[in-house]
């Protein structure tokens, strides 16, 4: 047992080399209205509503110039780097489509039918009634890669310019303002020199910008660090690896389980769970999260889920099946204490997963995206059309009045220390969690601290050992898995991931172990209880674990990393 | 001068791709990208437009959506789109998609036709053959380097026996090898700009093909079955005793290999 | 079955095996087997197509024909079908007789089914077979018209000769006004590093088990003691082992050789994806485990430094 903690090797980066003035002459730059980073459900959201918004308005659309809307995705189309469960709250998505499309004609896969909560052990599954923070009726069930595309042909239908394989590498600052965003460079070799087709990265400036990076946003956290706007608790993760599977009988109902192969007492902090979805009649989607406060050197999301696969209840479901998708991402887990204390600043906007608004009791995340994108979208219209200069300090504040007052707030406020008290192991952390949801938030009195994923101290127990070997028709390695995420990143091009590279043998293994794409390997041993770290930077399928436990994940070129399809 | 790009809509190469089962056909619904060495193609002809002055038209044959991989090479400098794509063209083989290009170069009247020569879905890997015989008109294929002077093409074409170099006057149809140049990216400008740039549309009626000469009905092949490939015989292995080397040479001199 | 056309190429004053190849294959199918040779100054050539099958080989000797380019060929390839009223026609694969092929078919009419690795008759219908999807799946292919057009891959059939002589005719071509606009200008010949792994018949890969750059000798050595050429694996040209040229996988290039010997090479899928077209593939890996041993044709667990040394060795001594 080293307990050596991750957060005291941090990466050789530092947010600052985020941040810069536009460096382009002004006739180079491309100027737009309002650019929105990440071409998720927030960001398209947004864009769905500004273009809402100028439809009827054209004379604030005129003043936007050209390009009154654009959206930058560093995924090859959008859609591609998007991954969730996902059990959606139709309220925001409904709202922003008010009048115009119902969600029948939207892409789904229905309404939840039917739901189920397991606590299993190794042998044994255990039904328990849902948690009340769990009950799905009324939801439906999606795949949100799906309802990015859809959401990209809306926001295109109403005028916004969708840009995909363009990264946001700069955040373009200006006399304290944020005035736009710098693209990635395309064409570098390995070692950062320009190659044959080199085409450098454009200063995109706008009047208005808003972050909806999604999780471990990488403008976002810069900008978090740059104006001063931590939350009260320390952000912290989860990690979570999906597959779907093609199966011959259609699971009726929505699936989550507790427990096996997480282990309960506090040491191991290993909090988090499984779901199970049915997608049509044909297929099932189905994950395992656990939070990245773990300490176990060898815990491994990826081997987690193939162990989960192996369990009585799980292989029943699968029998016969066959995997046609594979992916991995993080989940922003602080929840209200964590969120950012502004979620404006001077020309920026936060919105959705990039403002920290998740509700990890509820598992849900996608309808915050959406609505705060709409309200994002109304407010920057609003100064827009009052004449305002964003840019001015305040000038976008009516956004956080607007999320404040919101259904999202309430809801986040009565389960903002639930996931705190799992800290204290899974008995009397269920235990605080139901206090907490009898009284709807008001129990405990004392807010709970979160502590930095890359706080914890690393432990050692054979946990490797029980991982069950890839067979290749229900458990697989991480290789082929990567292959299924359909990525194919260029390999020529620089690293984009900033680790140290010579750690204790530790830690370095406890990154191998948690990336579920393989990108991290012990290399050769330097004799004074360090190793080299190996990085295989095209294997990223971009997660963002290991910005939470002690690197920092930063855009590879535009196009790179996975191409997720109905994930 | 007048450069036409045939190219070609291709499912994405990550995407899982599997054969529709019940036309056995490539599936191509889902994300298409434009074929990689039509992206050579496209590249060539910007560099000729570039140094000689011109027009650069991407021509293709594909259902509506294949509009969008058009748009990139648009996006990379390309100056129109032209795209037939019709119902009764589907399911066309070799012959039906020659004849339907045909007759839209003819209507473009290009100095210069190119084509990429691979295609990564395999269908259309011969087409600018048949495509050259119609239009009556001089052909190179597996061309690593291109030069045009004047009213003529000097082309260095790739065969199995070393280099040939090959002339020959203009208008002609060229098929352009992936080692001929490195494409660009299109800059962030250029892709906001393609969406701007004209995008025809015309069906089989505009070019006075009858729809009988395309789409399955114009095919004169056909697809009958698909099958698993058989199962590897015989995997032999062997644990080294020492006589390891001695036993693969013996397996590879009884399959003639050596 | 009605007569059978082999196009037929020659090279060095040789009839190349491919196309022998496919006259034994029509022999075997049945019905009448001929041959086209076309080309200026090919008279010579022609006869030896009767030991392979041809009862008759068609002859276009002319000027137009003597340089490689394939649009005089049409034309001259159209004067023997009508001649010889062939059903089918079949072409070995090669750059010129693509274009051939593929230029006949527009001026027939034709269908063209190519990358065949089978054919065979259902009662009176030929049936061709090619693989797809990267070799994973093989389908049924066939014509709904004659004549019908095939391009076989290269090597699939054996030439065997069965004796016998053929009737040579000659056949005048008229060549159409675009046919011969195209001009030979010059040759250049290869420089001979060996071949580039796309053209290579035999490949010999490197992976991680090499252990280092200087691993490498070993596949260059086994390489040139078969002809060959060499490639590796991301892993190791990430690693600056071996340049970028020779990488083979899902973000390098695919091959498909008829002879592939991977050294220290795991086979996880992206590289699998790369070579697994290959005819027979060699695996030689101390991992027991390691999951290039699912497709190799023969699977080696042992020592290659010790291995393909000696295999070498064994190799240059046959030759």
């Amino acid at each position: 047992m080293s307990g050596i903690r991750p957060a005291d090797y941090p990466p050789p980066f530092t947010s600052a080399e985020v941040l810069a003035a536009p460096t382009d002459p002004p006739d180079e730059r491309i100027d737009v209205g309002i650019l929105i980073v990440g071409g998720g459900p927030g960001g398209l959201a947004c864009a769905v509503r500004l273009g809402q918004l100028l439809e009827e308005h054209p004379d604030v659309r005129e003043r936007l110039g050209d390009v009154p809307v654009a959206v930058l995705e560093k995924g090859k189309q959008p859609g591609s780097h998007l991954l969730s469960g996902a059990v959606m709250n139709p309220r925001a998505i409904r709202k922003l489509f008010a009048g115009r499309i119902p969600i029948e004609e939207m892409p789904t896969y229905g309404p939840v039918h039917g739901e189920a909560v397991y606590l299993l052990t190794k042998g044994a599954a255990l039904r328990i009634p849902p948690p009340p923070t769990m009950m799905n009726h009324g939801n439906w069930i999606v795949s949100i890669s799906e309802l990015g595309r859809f959401l990209a042909e809306q926001a295109e239908a109403g005028g916004a310019m969708i840009l995909p394989e363009t990264t946001g590498q700069k955040l373009l600052v200006e006399h304290g303002r944020v005035v736009g965003v710098r693209t990635g460079d395309k064409g570098r070799g390995k070692d950062g020199e320009p190659l044959a087709n080199f085409e450098p990265g454009v200063d995109v400036t706008a009047k208005v910008t808003v972050l909806a990076e999604g999780t471990a946003g990488h403008l976002t956290t810069a900008a978090i660090e740059h104006f001063g706007l931590h939350g009260k608790n320390p952000q912290i993760w989860a990690l979570g690896v999906k597959e779907v599977w093609k199966v011959p009988r259609p699971l009726h109902k929505i699936v989550h389980t507790l427990g096996w192969p997480l282990r309960k007492r506090a040491r191991y902090g290993e909090f988090g769970g499984s779901w199970i979805y049915p997608m049509g009649d044909e297929h099932v989607s189905l994950g395992f999260v656990v939070g990245l406060e773990y300490a176990d050197v060898e815990l491994s999301a990826h081997d987690l889920l193939q162990e989960f696969k192996t369990h009585r209840l799980v292989r029943k479901i699968l029998q016969g099946g066959e995997r046609v998708a594979w992916g991995a991402k993080t989940i922003t887990e602080g929840g209200l204490n964590s969120v950012p204390s502004r979620l404006n600043a001077p020309g920026l906007l936060f919105v959705g997963e990039s403002a920290g608004l998740v509700n990890v009791p509820r598992l849900k995340g996608i309808h915050y995206a959406v609505e705060s994108g709409r309200l994002a979208a109304e407010t920057a219209f609003a100064a827009l059309g009052r004449g305002e200069v964003a840019g001015r300090p305040g000038a976008l504040g009516s956004y956080d009045e607007a999320v404040r007052a919101s259904y999202m707030w309430k809801e986040l406020a009565e389960v903002r220390n639930m996931r705190q008290a799992f800290d204290k192991g899974f008995f009397v952390g269920g235990a605080l969690a139901s206090a907490m949801t009898v009284t709807k938030g008001k129990l405990p009195p004392k807010e709970l601290r979160t502590h930095p994923n890359a706080d914890a101290g690393l432990i050692r127990t054979g946990r490797a050992a029980r991982y069950p070997a890839p067979d290749g028709t229900l458990t697989f390695d991480k290789l082929s898995s990567v292959f299924a995420s359909g990525n194919r990143t260029r390999d020529d091009q620089p690293s984009h991931i900033r680790v140290q590279s010579q750690v204790p043998r530790d830690l370095a293994e406890m990154w191998e172990w948690m990336c579920p794409a393989h990108v991290y390997e012990v290399g050769d041993a330097d004799g004074d209880g360090t190793v080299q770290v190996v990085v295989n930077p095209s294997n990223c399928v971009q997660c963002g674990a290991i910005s939470a436990k002690g690197g920092r994940l930063t855009p590879p070129e535009g196009g790179s990393g996975p191409e997720y399809t109905i994930t | 001068m007048k450069i036409a790009v045939c190219v070609k809509q291709v499912p994405d190469a990550t995407v899982h791709k599997r054969l529709d089962p019940s036309t056995h056909r490539l599936d191509r619904s889902g994300e298409g990208t434009l074929n990689a060495t039509d992206v050579n193609a496209v590249e060539e002809a910007l560099r000729l437009k570039e140094a000689q002055g011109g027009e650069v038209v991407v021509v293709s044959l594909g259902p509506e959506k294949a509009m969008d991989s058009l748009r990139k090479a648009l996006a990379m400098g390309a100056d129109r789109a032209v795209l037939v794509s019709d119902e009764g063209a589907a399911g066309s083989d070799l012959l039906a998609t020659g004849r339907a290009l045909a007759k839209v170069l003819e209507r473009e009247e290009p100095e210069l036709v190119l084509f990429g020569q691979q295609s990564s879905d395999a269908d259309g890997a011969v087409l600018w053959a048949s495509v050259a015989d119609r239009l009556r008109r001089p052909m190179v294929s597996q061309v690593a380097e291109l030069t045009i002077d004047g009213d003529s093409l000097s082309g260095k074409r790739q065969t199995e026996f070393g280099y040939d170099v090959i002339s020959a006057p203009l208008p002609a149809v060229v098929a352009v090898s992936d080692a001929i140049n490195e494409p660009r990216y299109p800059s962030l400008k250029g892709i906001m700009g393609a969406k701007a740039k004209p995008q025809e549309v015309v069906s089989l009626a505009d070019l006075g093909v009858d729809a009988e000469t395309v789409g399955v009905a114009g095919s004169r092949t056909v697809v009958r079955a698909v099958a698993p490939p058989p199962a590897k015989s015989d995997q032999v292995r062997i644990e080294d005793d020492g006589n390891a080397a001695e036993k693969i040479v013996e397996y590879l001199a009884e399959k003639r290999l050596v | 079955m009605p007569g059978t056309l082999v196009y037929l190429e020659s090279h060095d004053g040789e009839l190349t095996k491919g196309g022998l190849g496919l006259l034994s294959k029509a022999a075997s199918l049945g019905g009448d087997v001929l041959g086209a040779v076309l080309g200026s100054g090919v008279a010579d050539v022609a006869p030896r197509a009767g030991a392979f099958g041809a009862s008759t080989v068609y002859v276009v000797d002319d000027e137009a024909l003597a340089a490689p380019l394939p649009q005089p060929r049409v034309d001259a390839l159209e004067a023997v079908v009508r001649e010889s009223g062939a059903e089918n026609v079949l072409f070995p694969a090669s750059v010129l007789a693509a274009d051939v092929a593929a230029g006949l078919a527009a001026r027939l009419e034709a269908g063209l089914n190519w990358d065949l690795t089978d054919l065979r008759l259902e009662g009176d219908e030929l049936v061709g077979v090619r693989p797809a999807l990267g070799d994973t799946v093989l389908v049924d292919v066939g014509w709904t018209t004659t004549p019908r057009l095939a391009i076989v891959r290269s090597g699939t059939f054996d030439p065997v000769e069965s004796g016998g002589t053929a009737e040579v005719k000659d056949v005048g071509a008229t060549f159409q006004d675009f046919s011969t606009l195209a001009t030979l200008v010059d040759h250049l010949q290869e420089e001979s590093s060996g071949p580039a792994i796309e053209e290579a018949d035999v490949i010999v890969a490197g992976g991680r088990g090499l252990g280092g750059p200087e691993g490498f000798s070993i596949c260059e050595d086994l390489a040139a003691a078969l002809g060959g050429a060499v490639a590796a694996t991301r892993a190791v040209v990430d690693a600056g082992w071996y340049p970028y040229s020779a990488q083979v996988g899902q973000t390098g290039k695919t091959v498909s050789p008829k002879l592939y010997i991977a050294l220290g090479i795991s086979g996880a899928i992206q590289h699998k994806v790369g070579m697994q077209g290959s005819g027979t593939i060699v695996a030689i890996n101390k991992d027991p485990n390691a999951p290039i041993f699912d497709f190799a044709d023969v699977g080696v667990v042992g020592d290659l430094t010790q291995i393909a040394p000696k295999l070498t060795e064994l190799l240059r001594a046959r030759t």
